[in-house]
């Protein structure tokens, strides 16, 4: 089949960016949209141009690494599905594609498809974990989880932390990726005696960070390639409320946000 | 060079704990003073970091991908093995110890895989600690679901993402760590070279994957997390990023690499479609337990498989081996469907293809139950072949997926260069010739979580540390090297994509070094292997420059290692004139076609020396010995 894309181009965070057309003529329904760039970028290579850049590594729709709009939806038009495993066959022969990367103030442009995603990082770092050293534990077995709670967290872990939500959000929000794992943990026995904690350190790193605040209008979930229910966003508010006024000075604290990478290597 | 593996002596059962005992400790107050490197936040990378951030050893963790949530360990499905014996059915930390030793073909020394066995108990522990959701009873206990190779079931998994979460649990204890200051993480940095300094492993030269700086890091040991090396093969259910460059890079600094033709092919992947196609996708073991898997009797039978009457079809595995039946050891079940494809009796547009079918097991336990232990992978392969798994048979071939060989590491994990431990699937230490499903993630997890603590405290309390930083001269050379390869990589501008070449030397090993291998196979692909390397360095095109992201010549580096790696696995496998495990040598086999090991000459780990390029490598051999479980001819019978 043939299509056209229309990729956004940048070449690094300082430079302005435009949109280039590309028109492949013979695309193969069953490659992945990741594949399709890969044959694009071949052919840019053996013209002497630079392919264009893109995040991926898993290609199984897990680490969580690529991601970017075609035509103004995250991960395309596939429900529960990231473009790595979004074939080819669910365009159609001619069709135009837009492709630019997660829009975001909190997710700085590194090059073409490619964003800054750090912030996630730091959100976990203040309180997304049970905080339990390598040989505290006790017996697996020692709780015992019924399966629907245990299934209830598992479907909030399923997040791969890819973007998709805040890319999506009209506000830019990180509600359901920080709600994902407020409520993971919050549900299940393990998590019970941070659960105030967490929530104050968390919302307090999300709040530090440039994203927008969650007006519920469900965007998020929509665009989620794991169908993280909205209601961990419910969750992750009862939870901060309920916390807030239990505040103490031991808090975690937030760190500031870090966006320049020429620091973050030196020794 | 004779190795000292330094195996404990005595009885087996107690052998790691009286090492523990014997193992000096490093005071508390002194612990932050000792600054170690870990490299890869996978399971064994990020457990290790995270692990020696709370002892408060002062850390640095390096991963290449933007967050170490993202390594290659989140993609595993099926589930992790531990000897917890709570369905009853028999298991004890002998059984799992006997299952490993045994279906790695007895290639494995006895005394490491007795402590993986062992400290497995705690790792599930540790990780429900942790919050990981392993499936559950409606009881609330624990849930277990067997895998190949093992008669009962001590696999515990999360749906079908076990990676992921067990990824996720070990991320978050890495970022509490990151939090409390105990750990550096430097992420989209990758190692381009080891220092070593009076013969001591003491720092890495990385590269600033967003700016390209090059910087030295200077600590007082190094650890290695990298993972495997099935990349080589182009076409794998690696993550596309899974490379051997850090590995190989050591390696060149004097780390034996041991049993590179070790590798393992799952049976159970979706069929190769087209050219284009950058990799390949793993459908769970899992599925083995209920899916059946069939092939027409006849040859080019190509009418649709719901056309084929019972007794047109084939059950080979359970017609071969009734015992274990779908259930044999991944190497085991490859071959046959191999063998069944050669026949012309496989399936599917390229006859490169075997129906797992799953209609018997919706009969018996109903809709609900198969889509409530697969359904995210049933969804995956309808996703990507546009066929419903639950109405049609699915169609698997084998593929490249994991590496037994790695860089040679002794009982306290510690590679031939003094201060350098290799963890996870980057060593080459539990597996022997076949690893068992479900082992990997519980190998990365016991190395990273519960090993390597004790042994690199000893390590560091048994040396001493002479400062220095990156105006070492051996620092000063390595970067001087790494920057050397990267100019001659960009300055070559010469017709073929790096892909391109990396796709032929995918091709080059998967036909010579694949499933079956052949003395004549083996030395006609070191030929073209060498052939094909040299056009690289004079023909390869690497656009852009070093200063900013290049994601072809991050390919380019690790490329150019393949290919020397490569060449290494063909001379490993050419040396062993047996078969065993993943190994498979047509000429040694038993008249049923089955892998014959050659134990009198044979049973030892081949560790192999850098001596430059364009020079033989040298072999060192560890003779490998049992006392326990007695090396007789694997049977699944
Ligand atoms: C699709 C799939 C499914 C699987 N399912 C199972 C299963 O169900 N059960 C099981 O037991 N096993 C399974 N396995 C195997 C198992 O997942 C792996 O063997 C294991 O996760 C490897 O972990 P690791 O920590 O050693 O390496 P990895 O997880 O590969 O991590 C490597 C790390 O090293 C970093 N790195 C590498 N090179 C460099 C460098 N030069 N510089 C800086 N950083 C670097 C990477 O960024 C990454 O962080 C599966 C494998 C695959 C491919």
């Amino acid at each position: 089949m043939k299509l056209t894309l229309k990729i956004w181009r940048q070449k690094s965070r300082n430079d302005k960016g435009q949109f280039v057309t590309y028109t492949m003529n013979d695309v193969n329904p069953e490659m992945s949209m990741l594949e399709c760039l890969d044959v694009l970028n071949e052919t840019l290579i053996e013209k002497g141009e630079e392919p264009v850049a893109f995040e991926h590594d898993c290609r199984e729709g897990i680490c969580g690494s690529c991601g970017f709009m075609i035509n103004g939806v995250a991960h395309g038009p596939e429900r529960a599905t990231t473009v790595c495993q979004l074939t080819m066959r669910h365009f159609k022969d001619g069709q135009e594609l837009v492709i630019e990367p997660w829009r975001a103030k909190a997710f700085p442009q590194i090059k073409d498809l490619v964003v800054d995603r750090r912030a996630f990082d730091r959100i976990i770092a203040s309180g997304g974990y049970v905080s339990i050293s390598t040989g505290n534990a006790t017996d697996g077995n020692t709780h015992l989880i019924g399966k629907d709670t245990s299934d209830r967290a598992m479907d909030a872990a399923a997040c791969i932390g890819c973007g998709a939500c805040v890319a999506a959000c009209p506000n830019a929000s990180a509600a359901l990726f920080t709600g994902a794992k407020i409520a993971h943990l919050g549900i299940l026995p393990q998590g019970k005696p941070e659960q105030d904690r967490r929530a104050r350190g968390m919302v307090a790193q999300l709040n530090t960070e440039p994203f927008g605040s969650c007006t519920n209008i469900g965007e998020c979930t929509g665009a989620c390639p794991k169908e993280i229910p909205l209601e961990v966003i419910s969750v992750m508010n009862r939870d901060y409320i309920r916390a807030s006024w239990k505040k103490r000075d031991d808090d975690v604290r937030t760190v500031r946000p870090v966006t320049d990478w020429s620091l973050s290597s030196k020794p | 060079m004779t190795l000292d593996s330094k195996l404990p002596s005595g009885p087996i059962e107690t052998a790691w704990q009286r090492t523990r005992f014997d193992l000096k400790l490093v005071n508390p107050a002194n612990k932050r003073r000792h600054s170690i490197i870990v490299v890869g936040s996978g399971l064994a990378g990020g457990s290790a970091a995270a692990t020696l951030g709370e002892l408060g050893y002062n850390v640095r963790c390096f991963c290449f991908q933007d967050s170490p949530r993202r390594a290659h360990s989140i993609a595993a499905q099926g589930g992790i093995n531990a000897a917890k014996n709570y369905q009853n059915d028999g298991d004890s930390v002998y059984r799992l110890f006997y299952d490993t030793v045994k279906g790695g073909d007895f290639r494995a020394r006895e005394a490491n895989v007795y402590r993986l066995a062992e400290i497995s108990v705690s790792i599930i522990d540790q990780c429900v600690a942790q919050g990981v959701p392993f499936a559950r009873e409606y009881g609330g206990a624990l849930t277990n679901r067997s895998f190949g190779g093992a008669q009962v079931s001590r696999t515990f998994y999360a749906r079908g993402q076990t990676g992921q979460q067990l990824l996720l649990g070990a991320y978050q204890a890495l970022e509490r760590q990151v939090h409390e200051g105990t750990v550096t993480m430097y992420p989209r940095t990758e190692m381009l070279d080891l220092i070593v300094i009076d013969g001591r492993a003491r720092g890495i030269v990385t590269r600033n994957l967003i700016t390209g700086e090059l910087d030295v890091h200077i600590a007082d040991a190094v650890i290695l997390g990298t993972g495997g090396y099935g990349n080589v093969y182009y076409l794998s259910t690696n993550a596309k990023g899974s490379n051997v460059t850090a590995s190989w890079r050591a390696h060149r600094r004097g780390a034996l690499f041991a049993n590179p033709c070790y590798t393992q092919i799952h049976p159970t992947c979706i069929p190769v479609s087209g050219d284009y196609q950058s990799k390949l996708t793993l459908m769970s073991e899992s599925l083995r337990n209920d899916g059946r898997i069939w092939v027409p009797v006849k040859k080019g039978d190509k009418r649709s498989p719901d056309q084929i009457p019972e007794s047109e079809r084939d059950y080979y595995l359970e017609r071969r081996y009734p015992s274990f039946g779908n259930l044999v050891p991944r190497d085991v079940a490859s071959r046959n469907a191999k063998a069944v494809c050669d026949e012309g009796r496989g399936v599917g547009e390229t006859g490169l293809g075997v129906y797992l079918d799953f209609s018997d097991a919706i009969k018996r336990l109903g809709r609900h139950v198969i889509s409530e232990r697969y359904g995210n992978l049933f969804d995956m392969y309808q996703r990507i072949t546009d066929e419903d798994p639950y109405k049609v048979p699915m169609r698997i071939y084998p593929a490249i997926h994991y590496t037994m060989g790695g860089l040679w590491v002794d009982y306290h994990l510690q590679s031939t260069i003094p201060g350098l431990f290799v963890l996870g699937e980057a060593n080459f230490s539990d597996h022997g010739a076949n690893r068992l499903g479900a082992s990997a993630l519980m190998q990365g997890l016991s190395d990273g979580y519960f090993v390597i603590p004790y042994t690199i405290g000893n390590y560091l309390a048994t040396n001493k540390f002479p400062k220095a930083d990156a105006s070492h001269p051996e620092a000063q050379a390595a970067v001087a090297s790494v920057r050397q390869i990267t100019d001659k990589l960009l300055s070559i501008k010469g017709h073929r994509t790096v892909d391109s070449f990396h796709r032929e030397l995918g091709k080059i090993m998967w036909d010579e070094c694949g499933m079956s291998r052949t003395a004549e196979g083996l030395k006609k692909a070191i030929g073209q292997i060498r052939a094909l390397r040299e056009e690289f360095w004079q023909n390869v095109n690497v656009p852009g420059s070093g200063d900013d992201l290049n994601q072809s010549l991050e390919k380019a580096g690790r490329v150019a290692d393949f290919f020397e790696l490569g060449e290494l696995m063909c001379i490993d496998a050419l040396e062993r004139n047996e078969s065993c495990g993943g190994h498979f040598r047509e000429e040694y086999q038993t008249a049923e076609g089955e892998a014959q090991r050659d134990d009198e000459h044979y049973s030892y780990v081949a560790a192999w020396g850098y001596r430059g390029p364009g020079n033989a490598p040298e072999l060192i051999k560890e003779p490998l010995e049992f006392d326990y479980v007695h090396p007789s001819q694997r049977s699944y019978k």
